[in-house]
């Protein structure tokens, strides 16, 4: 499973991502995560409010910072 | 009830006398500091939730197949309804413009969604009262509108960055919350800003109080005045660096209200603290070229100006 966090290196990005890294190693799943900063990478997805969470490819949600167990529940 | 509560912290438990200075300024701090916060509380919850309605997504669709002027109406009053943080500026600039939000229609939306934010307005209505409030919500739309309609006539296409005319866009499903996962949300954002801006309103408010109680009555008549022409430009200069601390910024421009400072004054004061921002500016300057940035920032500062000289002739 490949696990993306976009946005350009605001505060709530990073609590997204440790949040993200919590949860799969919570759940024992195998994941890799990847912060993605890089705006043309970003505006492919069509997101435009950062954080973001993008579970293999698919955009789990936008401009804001999900809990552990809330992500938790989106791993498939 | 609010008010008994300060008048009994103040002068019954803490025992200071009814009509002193310091009696004054503190009934005056626990009175406005307790009032402030729970309209900061309640309604930041409610916005919260009619927020989650209004993703910046589904904004953009909106305004993608509108022309000029109902552009302009309808960016400005989605700008207070859709979320918006200036760190998400440039994705939302590029996902505007890209989806064909034409450029004028786009600042419309820039301007108006940081300048009719609802702390700002929670606090103006809580320390000037509805009417004040809703003058700042009316006239804040105004200037996003005008604004917007001059930049779009400007035809300033061309100092866009070119890289942002190059963008591929994607088109995100965006998955609809739930009504338990709105309320989650709403409850979250909410302990979030309080959080965040809490120690701005003690200090705000206790300065208020400290004016209230120290400083004569019509010290800045003088100054800040009606009669002087150039408090409001330099009121609108003082509020640029001030950005994003609205919360602390209205009740010490509350309490310069009563010392003599103009209405007029004090409502540009305002739109400047919440509409122009530095921080916002060397962000938007990954997306605009100078040239758009100043015309930007002029146009805008010339209309919050325009606005404190009405309402100091009018009110």
């Amino acid at each position: 499973m490949k696990i993306e966090i976009l946005g350009t290196g605001c505060a709530k990005c990073k609590t997204l991502y440790e949040n993200t890294k919590k949860a799969v190693e919570e759940s024992g799943k195998d994941a890799e995560i990847i912060k993605v900063e890089e705006i043309p990478k970003i505006m492919a997805y069509g997101v435009m409010s950062t954080p973001a969470l993008v579970i293999d490819g698919q955009v789990k949600f936008s401009g804001k910072v999900a809990s552990i167990g809330e992500i938790m529940g989106m791993l498939p | 009830m609010l008010k008994s509560f300060a008048d009994y912290i103040a002068f019954s438990i803490i025992g200071l006398v009814p009509g002193s200075r310091s009696g004054e300024a503190l009934d005056f701090f626990v009175y406005d500091t307790l009032k402030i916060f729970l309209l900061l509380t309640t309604i930041i919850y409610v916005v919260a939730i009619i927020r989650t309605s209004f993703p910046p997504e589904k904004t953009k669709r909106m305004l993608s197949r509108k022309r000029e002027y109902v552009g302009n109406v309808l960016a400005a009053l989605l700008g207070i309804v859709t979320p918006f943080c200036s760190c998400s500026a440039v994705p939302l600039f590029i996902g505007f413009v890209e989806s064909g939000v034409p450029l004028g229609v786009t600042f419309s939306f820039l301007i108006s969604s940081p300048m009719v934010n609802e702390v700002a307005l929670i606090m103006l209505w809580g320390l000037f009262g509805w009417k004040i409030a809703l003058i700042y919500i009316g006239t804040g739309l105004v200037v996003a509108i005008v604004a917007g309609i001059i930049i779009g006539k400007l035809k300033m296409e061309k100092y866009v960055q070119d890289y942002v005319w190059e963008m591929q866009v994607g088109n995100a499903e965006i998955v609809q919350m739930t009504f338990r996962e709105k309320l989650t949300y709403a409850r979250e954002y909410t302990l979030e800003l309080l959080k965040k801006i809490w120690p701005y309103v003690v200090v705000g408010v206790g300065l208020g109080a400290f004016i209230h109680g120290y400083v004569p009555q019509d010290f800045l008549a003088l100054w800040a005045g009606p009669d002087n022409p150039f408090a409001v430009p330099i009121a609108v200069a003082l509020g640029v660096p001030l950005y994003s601390n609205a919360a602390g910024v209205i009740p010490i421009v509350h309490a310069l209200m009563e010392k003599g400072m103009a209405i007029g004054t004090v409502l540009a004061f305002m739109m400047a603290v919440t509409a122009l921002s530095l921080p916002e500016a060397i962000i938007l300057k990954n997306v605009l070229k100078n040239r758009l940035l100043a015309v930007f920032f002029g146009i805008v500062a010339a209309a919050i100006i325009c606005v404190g000289y009405l309402f100091n002739a009018i009110l």
